[in-house]
């Protein structure tokens, strides 16, 4: 089994020898780190997109904004995903935003795992019927087989998901009620003697 | 009275690092601390009569057991090199967690005396491998059995029996990654595992010597005596791969400058020192003096420095004890003044590191900051603007910024890594081809392009937007905006000057290790001793603190 710095030394170094500059190289060992440790694919996906990477065309990419069409060619994931990590607290305030057509969509993953850490906010990732909630860079939840992944993903959508409890009021105040049967009734001499302050304290 | 910390600009110069010596903070030292009151013990000692075969050395407390698995192998004079070009060598070891079972170590006789061609899993926390220092060993041997013990000026010159060529961990060619292992109390300390493998190879070292002399002449064949093995160490050579390591570690780096300078901040704030304190500390510079008298180097380099190093620490034992009174007030501030004007670099970090030895009070609180959780520095603040990046550059690089990078001599080396070995190594850019290859560790150079191009963008650009054009400058982004929070992150020096000593980088890593005795075999590799002095295992419950400088 390879450790998982044996994962980022070497993606560190094969990116840098595609082309990517040694910083954007280090954010992708950390992602392809992230994707393995998560159990995705990531070894296999990023030695297939390299194979391509010299041979094709993508999207020029600058400043992000809320809607994002390619003209021509996809948008490559990691260049993609380096912007909106670096964007994202810029992003973050369209609530949502689209992309056409990116390639090899597992590789955006762990940018936008690491966005969810920084802006606090878990962040939903759709294209065509694939879901994935990306929680605060702890863990990723998916609906996809892990087997297979998607070389395109025509139409996605980043929602950046507000912080709000996913269970009822109702479900919350049952689970309250049970909790309290691990409290104590007091007793006049408790209300007395079994708390630290007075029960008038206004010296 | 408040002492400012030292200034980066200073302390983080490579003449400077260069000059670093072992303390109390030192890995090795804080090892034997944390470990002293486990359970030591040997679990399988399986050689045969010239040594080789397997053996088992065990730290336990409570259900934590670590154990150190040695694979003894013959090998021929030719094959054995301390380069890392070698793929044989006498022992090769690895440090197991929890106690080995039979098919573990089927495994590991199979990958571990492969070295960095084997595999490791996840088991295994840290590997390594040692060759016979042959001179020594089989003096030792042939007196043993002969019921002689050898002869000590012998031994003291080399001062051990076996040298290591290389320590690995976290996570390579398999071994546990860091993550897997880091809430463990006990190994809240940098290298601490590393340090461990190496001192158990020690009491390997010396078990083997015993073993190969009684077997050689059961009748008259007697041990070695404690007290010689305590004088033995552990040798190492260590090349060029361990000075990318702090520089690619930046916060690790600051972590161990910053308690460093922090123990000496501290230590020159105290306005009294008691008298056994002033004792203790003069004794161990007294004492000391040994350890640089049996210093033996042949490189003309570290012979000056010795030299020099040798008269300051006399010159400033004159003035201790002639001269100065530890009743005045904040006597280690006025000392560490009277040190930095009268002696060199040299003196002046050797008896910083003494200034700590009587207050581990100070120093053994720091000794748990000298950790770091890299990750959480990763990101870069991109909504900070170009501005906020030119005065972090301005302020902390101020020194690099003066380096003309157009002249040959700033620029002339590179480094790169060796494809024979996966190394890093260090070439003439005009020379030598590779240079296209070249690694990100020009920090220098590369922070002073970073500047440039912050000169030419606009002030309130954000960095987000700046990283558009300018990703090929990314890894120093990152880095600057880490050395606003760690002002000992950086190396204040240019790594690829004409004038470059790489072993200035090694000697800095490894007095935080508690190396002994630097002899430079060139400029790009040194040999060391680990652990001369240290207590024997057995010794561990109850040892002198000060060992380096009584044994």
């Amino acid at each position: 089994m390879k450790s998982l710095s044996e994962i980022e030394t070497i993606t560190k170094r094969a990116s840098r020898a595609v082309g990517f500059s040694w910083g954007d190289s280090e954010e992708i060992a950390k992602g392809i780190r992230l994707l393995e440790l998560f159990g995705f694919p990531g070894i296999k996906n990023l030695n297939q997109y390299f194979k391509l990477i010299n041979k094709k065309n993508f999207e020029n990419l600058s400043i992000l904004k809320k809607k994002n069409k390619s003209n021509k060619y996809s948008f490559c994931p990691i260049n993609l995903g380096i912007r909106i990590l670096d964007q994202i607290k810029t992003l973050e305030k369209f609530k949502k935003i689209t992309f056409h057509k990116v390639s090899y969509p597992i590789l955006l993953l762990p940018f936008l795992s690491r966005c969810s850490d920084v802006i606090g906010k878990k962040i939903l990732f759709k294209f065509e019927k694939n879901t994935f909630l990306l929680n605060f860079n702890v863990n990723i939840l998916s609906n996809l087989s892990l087997k297979k992944f998607p070389l395109l993903a025509k139409k996605t959508e980043i929602v950046f998901l507000e912080n709000k409890d996913n269970f009822t009021e109702k479900e919350w105040k049952s689970l309250y009620k049970l909790s309290e049967n691990t409290f104590v009734e007091e007793t006049e001499s408790l209300k007395q003697g079994a708390a630290g302050a007075g029960l008038t304290d206004n010296d | 009275m408040n002492i400012n910390l030292r200034d980066p600009n200073k302390i983080m110069k490579l003449s400077r690092l260069g000059s670093f010596h072992q303390s109390r903070l030192s890995f090795l030292r804080s090892f034997l601390s944390e470990f002293k009151d486990w359970e030591y013990k040997r679990d399988l000692f399986d050689l045969d009569k010239n040594g080789y075969g397997t053996a088992v050395y065990s730290f336990t407390k409570k259900d934590r057991v670590y154990s150190l698995v040695c694979f003894a192998n013959q090998i021929s004079d030719t094959e054995r090199s301390d380069r890392v070009i070698a793929t044989k060598w006498d022992a090769a070891f690895t440090l197991h967690d929890g106690i080995p079972l039979k098919k573990d170590i089927e495994r590991l006789r199979n990958e571990v005396p492969k070295q960095e061609v084997g595999r490791l899993s996840y088991k295994e926390l840290t590997l390594s491998r040692a060759n016979k220092s042959v001179r020594i060993f089989d003096h030792v041997v042939e007196n043993l059995s002969k019921g002689f013990q050898p002869n000590l000026d012998l031994l003291e010159k080399v001062g051990y029996l076996y040298r290591t060529t290389a320590v690995y961990g976290s996570g390579k060619f398999g071994l546990a990654d860091r993550f897997r292992i880091k809430n463990r109390e006990e190994i809240n300390g940098p290298f601490r595992l590393e340090m461990m493998l190496v001192y158990l190879v020690r009491q390997f070292t010396f078990d083997q010597v015993n073993h190969v002399a009684k077997k050689r002449n059961p009748k008259t064949a007697v041990n070695l005596d404690p007290k010689i093995c305590k004088n033995l160490g552990i040798g190492n050579s260590t090349g060029l791969g361990m000075a990318p390591f702090i520089v690619n570690h930046p916060t690790l780096l600051n972590n161990w400058i910053s308690c460093r300078e922090t123990a000496l901040k501290k230590i020159r704030e105290l306005e009294t020192v008691e008298i056994k304190d002033s004792n203790l500390f003069k004794n161990c510079v007294r004492n000391s003096v040994k350890n640089i008298t049996s210093w033996n180097t042949e490189s003309e380099y570290q012979i000056k420095k010795i030299k020099f190093l040798l008269r300051d620490v006399r010159k400033f034992l004159d003035f201790v004890e002639k001269e100065f009174d530890f009743n005045n007030s904040y006597p280690f501030n006025t000392l560490y003044l009277w040190l930095e004007k009268e002696t060199c670099e040299e003196c002046v970090e050797y008896i910083v590191s003494i200034m700590m030895e009587p207050f581990g009070e100070i120093v053994q609180p720091l000794i748990k900051k000298m950790s770091s959780d890299e990750e959480k520095y990763f990101n870069i603040p991109t909504d900070r603007s170009v501005g906020d990046l030119l005065a972090i550059l301005e302020k902390k690089y101020s020194n690099i910024l003066t380096i003309d990078f157009d002249k040959k001599e700033n620029h002339k080396k590179f480094w790169f890594i060796s494809k024979n070995k996966e190394e890093p190594r260090l070439a003439d850019r005009f020379e030598e081809q590779g240079s296209d290859l070249e690694q990100p560790l020009a920090i220098a150079r590369d922070i002073k392009k970073l500047y440039e191009r912050c000169l030419l963008s606009k002030k309130s650009l954000k960095i987000d937007k700046f990283l558009i054009d300018n990703s090929d400058l990314r890894h120093v982004v990152r880095r600057a905006f880490i050395i606003e929070k760690f002002p000992y992150s950086e190396i204040q020096d240019n790594t690829i000057s004409e004038n470059l000593i790489p072993i200035d980088m090694l000697r800095l890593k490894l007095s935080f290790f508690g190396a002994l005795k630097f002899d430079p075999r060139s400029d790009k590799w040194l040999r060391i001793c680990m652990f001369q002095g240290a207590p024997l295992p057995k010794e561990l419950k109850d040892f002198d603190e000060q060992w380096v400088y009584n044994s």
